[in-house]
């Protein structure tokens, strides 16, 4: 039976420069962050992110990682935009592949089907056509004739996704109201690593629990890395809600250079125990 | 707000779907009166069985949209969409994604979300709380929610399912429904003058001889609104009075 448990260091140490890694999650939502900030501390860079955007985006994006950009959008929730994205693509800091969200979900089904492209009536008519012209459409062999956009597949060298639960195996659960994508992300990949709040015993997984809500299955995991606090500062429902306060935090820092460079000393210079304990530090400065 | 809710009106069993504050207030004042058979969301994964407050959680459940549900209903056309515009032009164009050329944007904004997958496959209405030239422009920077004409153009799989019912601003209420389907002035908001909707408006819209007033709430929906829906009155963070 194989462990398949690892640190977030092993896991991103098997990431190479240039690779297409989707991120998990959903705007500021169960985003694989400690992933994300261990990723930071190699050199791994060059990359083509797949994501639906949050501030994995953007904290690649401020790090200079990202080569291009495969999303429908980038968001903070709580707060519309999301600072470093809108930054770096105003410098215009990486290519970007924009997808609407229905194809990007279409996208990464035809990855994990195994399927070139999937048909899709999205973006017929939009500048989605102008700004990726390597988008080709596909017309129905039936009857109707009807002409449909056949978006690409969105295969994926890795992924990384965090859920509530795992067994060393790689079987992981999610406890809040919504899978996201990460079962699709993980399809789609060559490897896929898995974060979570935390390992349990297999026997375990359904003490509490549904068997709906195991949404990944060990055939599609590489590495499982058990991470408390994982996602922060994205919501990780029902473990932990977004950390608004620190959002507000990160994306009032991230306006200038100089108050990103003493946010990034504070919070990002150390390692995921050092990050935590600052968060702990900067809330018990706020009461 | 009423107009808002009026959107949703005979719209039947189907999901509303409204982004910001008053679109929010509007689906759930028309499921509370005209349309009780109106689907509703929490926001996120919950479809709601009662009619909330703003931000209050639902007492009842009475079923699941996670995201990838959510997505794949669109496709069903069983929505109308209320959703935010940037820039919105006389066609119906809409952007959300970016201002300036999107090479290298002046200004990056959300990116085109679901507005492509929304516009052709279901019912896609506008809300605006701030009516300016700066929005209703011209020609939008990135085509996000697809207008009538670039429907057209796109050939029969794009025209199909495509409807953009109405455009709704803190001025008035706004529809396609022209002989070459541009811009109309459908309603004036009481208190507002045609002349005003012109100045604010960055292209030529078609203006009838005689332009109604939006109706005004009765008492009924004056108490639900205040007293039921919205008493933290959150509705004027996004339109001040």
């Amino acid at each position: 039976m194989s462990d398949k448990t690892m640190s977030a260091e092993e896991a991103v140490g098997r990431l190479r420069s240039g690779m297409t890694l989707g991120i998990g999650g959903w705007g500021s939502r169960r985003k694989p962050m400690a992933l994300v900030r261990a990723l930071l501390r190699t050199d791994v860079t060059d990359l083509t992110v797949v994501s639906y955007g949050g501030p994995d985006v953007g904290l690649l994006a401020a790090a200079g990682r990202i080569r291009k950009l495969v999303a429908a959008f980038a968001t903070l929730d709580s707060i519309p935009l999301e600072p470093h994205f809108t930054a770096a693509r105003q410098r215009g800091a990486f290519a970007l592949e924009e997808l609407d969200e229905a194809m990007f979900m279409w996208g990464l089904t035809a990855a994990a089907q195994r399927l070139p492209f999937l048909p899709v009536r999205a973006a017929l008519g939009s500048d989605v056509m102008k700004v990726n012209p390597r988008l080709r459409t596909v017309t129905s062999p039936y009857d109707d004739g009807e002409e449909f956009v056949a978006v690409p597949a969105l295969r994926l060298d890795a992924a990384l996704v965090h859920l509530n639960r795992a067994d060393s195996r790689g079987n992981a659960q999610y406890l809040g109201p919504d899978p996201y994508f990460d079962d699709l992300f993980c399809q789609a990949a060559d490897t896929a690593y898995v974060s979570c709040e935390q390992i349990v015993d297999t026997a375990d997984l359904l003490k509490d629990a549904a068997p709906q809500s195991l949404l990944v299955k060990r055939a599609f995991v590489t590495g499982v890395v058990e991470t408390p606090g994982g996602a922060h500062f994205t919501s990780c429902a029902p473990d932990y809600d977004r950390d608004e306060p620190f959002q507000r935090a990160y994306a009032q820092a991230a306006r200038d250079p100089e108050t990103w460079r003493a946010f990034t000393d504070r919070f990002l210079s150390g390692d995921e125990q050092a990050y935590q304990a600052a968060v702990t530090a900067f809330h018990e400065e706020r009461t | 707000m009423v107009a808002c809710a009026e959107a949703w009106r005979d719209a039947g069993e189907i999901l509303a779907s409204p982004m910001g504050t008053v679109p929010t207030l509007g689906a759930r004042l028309a499921r509370l009166t005209f349309a009780p058979d109106l689907l509703l969301t929490d926001g996120e994964a919950l479809l709601v069985g009662d009619t909330p407050a703003l931000g209050a959680p639902p007492g009842i459940v009475e079923g699941w949209l996670p995201y990838r549900q959510h997505l794949a209903l669109v496709a069903t056309g069983r929505r109308h969409v209320m959703m935010g515009a940037s820039q919105i032009d006389r066609h119906g164009n809409q952007n959300i994604s970016c201002i300036g050329d999107w090479a290298r944007p002046t200004r990056q904004l959300l990116g085109v979300r679901g507005a492509p997958v929304n516009t052709l496959n279901n019912p896609t209405s506008y809300w605006v709380p701030k009516h300016s030239p700066r929005v209703f422009v011209e020609h939008v920077d990135m085509v996000s929610g697809v207008g009538y004409a670039r429907a057209a153009e796109a050939g029969p799989s794009a025209t199909r399912f495509h409807r953009i019912p109405e455009v709704i601003s803190n001025l008035g209420v706004f529809d396609f429904d022209t002989p070459d389907r541009t811009m109309r002035l459908r309603s004036l908001h009481p208190g507002v003058t045609v002349e005003q909707v012109e100045e604010s408006t960055g292209f030529a819209l078609t203006v009838p001889a005689e332009v109604p007033y939006t109706r005004a709430p009765d008492a009924d929906e004056l108490r639900l609104i205040r007293e039921v829906l919205d008493p933290g009155d959150l509705r004027t963070r996004e339109v001040p009075a």
